[in-house]
Parts: structure tokens; C-alpha cells; sequence
């Protein structure tokens, strides 16, 4: 895709510890990464190299410890907590790699959740979220509490839910990691629609090459740094 | 953003019924308990002040002293009508004056019968015990110079007796006479120990000593003091009058007992004041479990409820209107618990004032007082842990265990 200037998202430098003094880990050791705008990239690597610790950086839900986030060529790492929440509301959706579904309330609560705090009305919020919830494949249990979904549902409501603010960039921590390969491979099918007809961009960790097949970009995580950024047989 | 911040609170107590009702039940327990036992208290200090006032103040009782050795007890001699004449003319400061002999009698009326006491007096009993005439008229001078047979009655007696009928004037037969009913006092009900005062008849003096006891004994007298004058003075003018008229040695003990009612009503206060105050102790003990018991409950849910708070930040709720949506919540179950503690408070008071025959007092105060701090505590409870939640990264508030 073209480059226009400035990138949707650029990463400098960033690095992420836990912990202090002996004890201390460092989860990111410098990372520098651009992603454009309608760029569908995919990000591998080895359990604990650091990818679910960017995610989270790159949703703001995490800050940095050192190193910078521009979002859109703003510092991101510069902004108040309150600033980045209304990044999180208006820009972003994510799918957690452990779900995060709010326990004891129904699917279609959960999807309509994000609407809520956007100030969306009650029907248009219920109209949107069963229509998310009939993307993902799930129409007809609108209803059931998360207790009462399997594992692979539960990630469903999840990517509904990231989905249905029509967000300008999904982050999903691996998102099929529950699905069978078929119900994964609907799921990477409605992602690739909504990359090429809507723009959306995408940053997606997997474990499963598969999945990785179907980004435009492939990019390989290890110790807390990009060890390779492959473009999927697609030039940047 | 309150409407949705309601919102939110109120489907979050539907979904968690029973941590809502947890919470609730036990700011319910310490408001009702506090309540219940701070209104029984007062009912009890009502009681007894009421009985103390009925008593009539600065009263003085004057009796010959009783004796109790092994096998026998023996009562010193009585007073005579001189005694009670002397302390008329030598003690100033006395409103009243009245001699008493009391003796127990049945009385017929028509064809009820009722086993009373009967006493003789003059109307100065009536003032020193604050008795008030529900209907009728003391003694004429006349009929307490003559002994005449006229008697006014108490309420147990109208109740017992008369049932619907108007007793003024009506003859009753006391020991086999008639009397003629000439007065009926004002109702004070139950006195100390649970005896009922209005359970007796009162005749003039001279009647009850020579048609009913059959001498000219008084055993006790009423003195009412005056207002403003230290009923201490009084009774050592009284113990020195009657030591020297009933030649009692140097160095011998009084052979009679002057009791003042203020020690007795000190003594009562003090008691009702201790027990009050145990009251207080247990209430306070009570709103503090309750305040533990929702501590606890909150304190256990707080891994939930901060992971909760995780997800809506990470879906774009600002920190301020997840805070709203707590303190709502937390408000709400506090103002609900307050308000049902206080209805139970109300109506556990009001059954157990009746059962333990002590008026029910309603205590604004402490239903304020008492609602209020647990309110607070349910507030502070629910809505510390949230704030300290919702000023984490949403991932980090994810994360916690
Ligand atoms: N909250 C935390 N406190 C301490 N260390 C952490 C924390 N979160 C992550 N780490 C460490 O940071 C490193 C990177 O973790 P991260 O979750 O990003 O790995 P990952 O690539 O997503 O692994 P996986 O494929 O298993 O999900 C790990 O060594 C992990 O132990
Ligand atoms: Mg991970």
C-alpha cells in the first residue's frame, strides 16, 4: 500500500520491564515497527518473546517503558490516561488472548458494551451488536452468558465485540486460538473482507502459520525484538 | 452520563443478586440492631422516669422501723394523730402532709367482687402523689372529721367493678359496710415492679382506722416538700421532732425510717443510665459486625470487580464514569439496606416495647446516626476498591488476581 507520509502506526525504539532491580524482565528490548493504514499484518514468534506485551502497548492499555508510540505521528506515550481512553473508544478494538468478557451478562450486552460508552442509543446499540454477533457466527445466542459459550464462542463474542464500533484498527491477540480450523478460517475470511472492503487495519498475533498466511505481513518476534518482517509475497 | 452510570449500577446489582444482598443484609443487620436497642433503651429511661414522676417529687415516706431478728420480725410502735399534727405545725417547708394506714379489703359491687387495698387518708395524699380526679371530688372536711363512708376509686377498680356504669355516687360494700362513691382518679398505671397503682380504693382516715382496721394506728406518712427546699434539711427537722416524741435515747437508733423518693429516683436514673448505655455497647458492636460483614463481602469480590473495571476501561469507559456507576451501585444498596434496617428497627421496637411493657419512643437521631454510618460504610467499602481499580491500566486491573 502506498506510503503517504506519515504511518498509521510507527514504533521506536519501545521497551517494556516488569519488575525491579535482580528481578527485573525485560518483555520488549526495543522494538521499531511501522504499519500503514490498511496494512493486514500478522505477528509470530516464540511464547513469551514479547508479542501479546506489544499488543497491549499498541491498544493502550499498557504504557511503554521507555521508546515511543506515535499514533497517527502523535506520541502516544505523552498522553494522559484519559486521552488514551478516548483513543481506546474511538479508534481501536481489541480481542484479548484470555477474552475478557464481562461474567454473568448476556453475549449481546458484552458486544453492545463499547457502544454504550461511545453514547450510541439503545436500539441502534442492540441493532449493531446482533448484526456483529451475526458476522462472527453466532446469531441465536444472543442471550447466553459467557458460562453458558465454549471456548471458541466466547472468542467469537470477543471479536464481535472489538468489531462492532467499526474501529479503525483491530488488534487481536490471537483470535483463532480456540477455533477449529474451519470456524478459524470464517473468521480469517471475514478479517480479510473487512481489511480490503472497509480498510480496516490489522495486527493479528498467531501461532498458527495458516492464519499467518492470510496477512499481507508477517512479522517474527523473539526475546523482546523484531527478528523478521516479511512481506507475504507482497511488496510494501 | 449519570443516567447511564444508573444504568450500569443497577444491571450490575440484578447480576449479582446475591453479593447485592449480602451487602445489603448487613447494613440492614447493624442498622436495625442499633436501632432497636438504642429506641428499648430510651422506652426503658421513658418507664421509669414516668414512674418517678408519678411517684411525685421530693416526697418523703415516714415509717416506723421493722425489725428482722432470727424467728421473729417486730415493726416499732405506729405513729398517732399527734404525730402527724406535730409535723404539721413544727416543720415549715412541707406542702403536704398526709397520714396513710393501709389495709387490704374486698369490695361488692352488685355481683362483682374484686380484692383491693383500701386507704386512709386525708386529701393531702392526693397532692403529695400527684393523683388527679378523673371524675367526682376529694373529702369534704366534713366527711374526713366524721369518718364518713365515702371512698374514690382507682381505675382498675371502674374497670373491675363498674364496667361501662358511671361509679360517682354509686355504694359500694367494703368489709361489710356501704360506701359511697364519691371520686374516681385519673389512670397512672403500672408503678415499680409491675404493681398497678390505680388498684386500690381511698377512704378518709378516720373511716378505714375504725371500720376496717379497728384502732387508731397510722403506719406511714407522705410528706411532700415544698419546692426549692433541700428535702436533706427536712428530714433531719422530721428524724429530731419525732426522736423526741417517741423517746428515743441518746445514742439509740431511730426507731422509724424517713426515706426520700429523689434517692430512689437517682438510684432508678442511674440504673436506666447503665443500662442504656450496655444497650449502646451491644448496638455498637452490632453495626460494627454488620459493617464487617459488608467489608468482607466487598473486600471478596474486589478481584472481580477490579477485572470488571478492567474490561470497561479497555472498551473505552472513562475512569469517571466507572466511579459513577460504583458510587450508584454502592449508594443504592446502602440507601435500600439503610431504609428496610430501619422499617425492621421500627416495627422489632414497637413489638418488643409492648412485650417488655415500656413505652416506644421514636429516636430520630439515632436512625439518622445509625443509617448514615453504615451508609458510609457500604459507600466506602464498595467504592474504595473501584477507585483504586479504576486509576490502574486497564491491563494491569486485568491482570489482577
Ligand atoms: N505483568 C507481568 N509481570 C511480569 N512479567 C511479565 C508480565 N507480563 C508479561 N511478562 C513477561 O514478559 C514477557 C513477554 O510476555 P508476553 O505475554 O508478551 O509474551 P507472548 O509473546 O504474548 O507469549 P504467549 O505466546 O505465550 O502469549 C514474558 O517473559 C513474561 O513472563
Ligand atoms: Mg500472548
Amino acid at each position: 500500500m502506498a506510503n503517504n507520509g506519515t504511518p498509521l502506526i510507527e514504533l521506536a525504539g519501545l521497551t517494556k520491564s516488569y519488575g525491579e532491580g535482580a528481578a527485573q524482565i525485560m518483555a520488549l528490548n526495543g522494538v521499531d515497527l511501522r504499519v500503514e493504514e490498511g496494512d493486514f499484518v500478522a505477528i509470530m514468534g516464540p511464547s513469551g518473546s514479547g508479542k501479546s506485551t506489544v499488543m497491549n502497548i499498541l491498544g493502550c492499555l499498557d504504557t511503554p517503558t521507555g521508546g515511543a508510540y506515535l499514533f497517527r505521528g502523535v506520541h502516544v506515550e505523552r498522553l494522559t490516561s484519559r486521552q488514551r481512553t478516548l483513543l481506546r473508544r474511538y479508534f481501536l478494538g481489541f480481542v484479548f488472548q484470555g477474552f475478557n468478557l464481562l461474567a454473568r451478562t448476556s453475549a449481546i450486552e458484552n458486544v453492545e458494551l463499547p457502544l454504550l460508552y461511545r453514547g450510541v442509543p439503545k436500539a441502534e446499540r442492540h441493532q449493531a451488536a446482533s448484526a456483529a454477533l451475526a458476522q462472527v457466527g453466532l446469531t441465536g445466542w444472543e442471550k447466553h452468558t459467557p458460562a453458558e459459550l465454549s471456548g471458541g464462542q466466547q472468542q467469537r463474542v470477543a471479536i464481535a465485540r472489538a468489531l462492532v464500533t467499526d474501529p479503525q484498527i483491530l488488534l487481536a491477540d490471537e483470535p483463532t486460538g480456540n477455533l477449529d480450523s474451519r470456524r478459524g478460517r470464517e473468521i480469517m475470511d471475514l478479517l480479510v473482507s473487512l481489511n480490503k472492503d472497509r480498510g480496516l487495519t490489522i495486527l493479528m498475533v498467531t501461532h498458527d502459520h495458516d492464519m499467518a498466511g492470510y496477512a499481507h505481513r508477517v512479522i517474527r518476534f523473539v526475546d523482546g525484538v523484531v527478528e523478521r518482517d516479511d512481506a507475504n509475497g507482497r511488496a510494501l | 452520563m449519570l443516567l447511564k452510570s444508573i444504568l450500569l449500577a443497577l444491571q450490575s446489582i440484578k447480576r449479582n443478586v446475591m453479593r447485592s444482598f449480602l451487602t445489603m443484609l448487613g447494613i440492614v443487620i447493624g442498622v436495625a440492631a442499633v436501632i432497636t436497642m438504642v429506641t428499648l433503651g430510651n422506652g426503658a429511661t421513658k418507664a421509669i422516669s414516668n414512674q418517678i414522676a408519678s411517684l411525685g417529687s421530693n416526697l418523703l415516706m415516714v415509717m416506723p422501723r421493722m425489725e428482722f431478728r432470727p424467728g421473729s420480725s417486730s415493726t416499732a410502735q405506729p405513729f398517732e394523730n399527734r404525730d402527724v399534727e406535730a409535723i404539721r405545725e413544727q416543720i415549715g417547708s412541707l406542702k403536704a402532709v398526709a397520714p396513710m394506714v393501709e389495709s387490704s379489703a374486698t369490695v361488692v359491687y352488685g355481683a362483682n367482687n374484686w380484692s383491693t387495698s383500701a386507704t386512709g387518708t386525708t386529701n393531702d395524699y392526693f397532692t403529695a402523689s400527684n393523683w388527679t380526679f378523673a371524675a367526682g371530688r376529694p373529702f369534704s372536711e366534713a366527711e374526713i372529721q366524721s369518718g364518713k363512708a365515702v371512698c374514690v376509686i382507682g381505675e382498675t377498680i371502674r374497670k373491675e367493678l363498674f364496667a361501662g356504669k358511671d361509679p360517682i355516687g354509686a355504694s359500694l360494700r367494703v368489709k361489710g359496710f356501704g360506701a359511697e362513691v364519691i371520686g374516681l382518679l385519673k389512670s397512672k398505671g403500672q408503678g415499680g415492679m409491675g404493681r398497678d397503682q390505680d388498684d386500690m380504693i381511698v377512704m378518709p382516715l378516720r373511716t378505714v382506722q375504725r371500720r376496717i382496721a379497728g384502732n387508731q394506728k397510722i403506719n406511714m406518712m407522705m410528706l411532700s416538700v415544698k419546692d426549692g427546699v433541700l428535702s436533706d434539711d427536712v428530714v433531719n427537722q422530721i428524724k429530731l421532732l419525732l426522736r423526741e416524741r417517741r423517746h428515743v435515747g441518746a445514742g439509740e437508733e431511730d426507731d422509724f425510717e424517713v426515706m426520700d423518693t429523689k434517692e430512689i429516683a437517682q438510684t432508678l436514673s442511674g440504673t436506666t443510665k447503665t443500662l442504656t448505655g450496655l444497650l449502646g455497647a451491644v448496638a455498637a458492636v452490632s453495626l460494627l459486625v454488620g459493617g464487617i460483614g459488608i467489608m468482607n463481602i466487598m473486600l471478596v469480590s474486589v478481584t472481580e470487580r477490579t477485572r470488571e473495571i478492567g474490561i470497561r476501561l479497555a472498551v473505552g469507559a472513562l475512569e469517571n464514569e466507572v466511579l459513577l456507576q460504583f458510587m450508584v451501585e454502592a449508594i443504592t444498596l446502602a440507601c435500600v439496606g439503610g431504609l428496610v434496617g430501619i422499617a425492621m428497627a421500627t416495627g422489632t421496637a414497637m413489638i418488643l416495647a409492648h412485650a417488655m411493657a415500656v413505652p416506644y419512643v421514636f429516636n430520630p437521631g439515632i436512625n439518622i446516626l445509625s443509617f448514615f454510618f453504615s451508609a458510609a460504610i457500604g459507600i466506602l467499602f464498595g467504592y474504595m476498591p473501584a477507585r483504586r481499580a479504576a486509576k490502574l491500566n486497564p491491563i494491569v486491573a486485568l491482570r489482577h488476581e
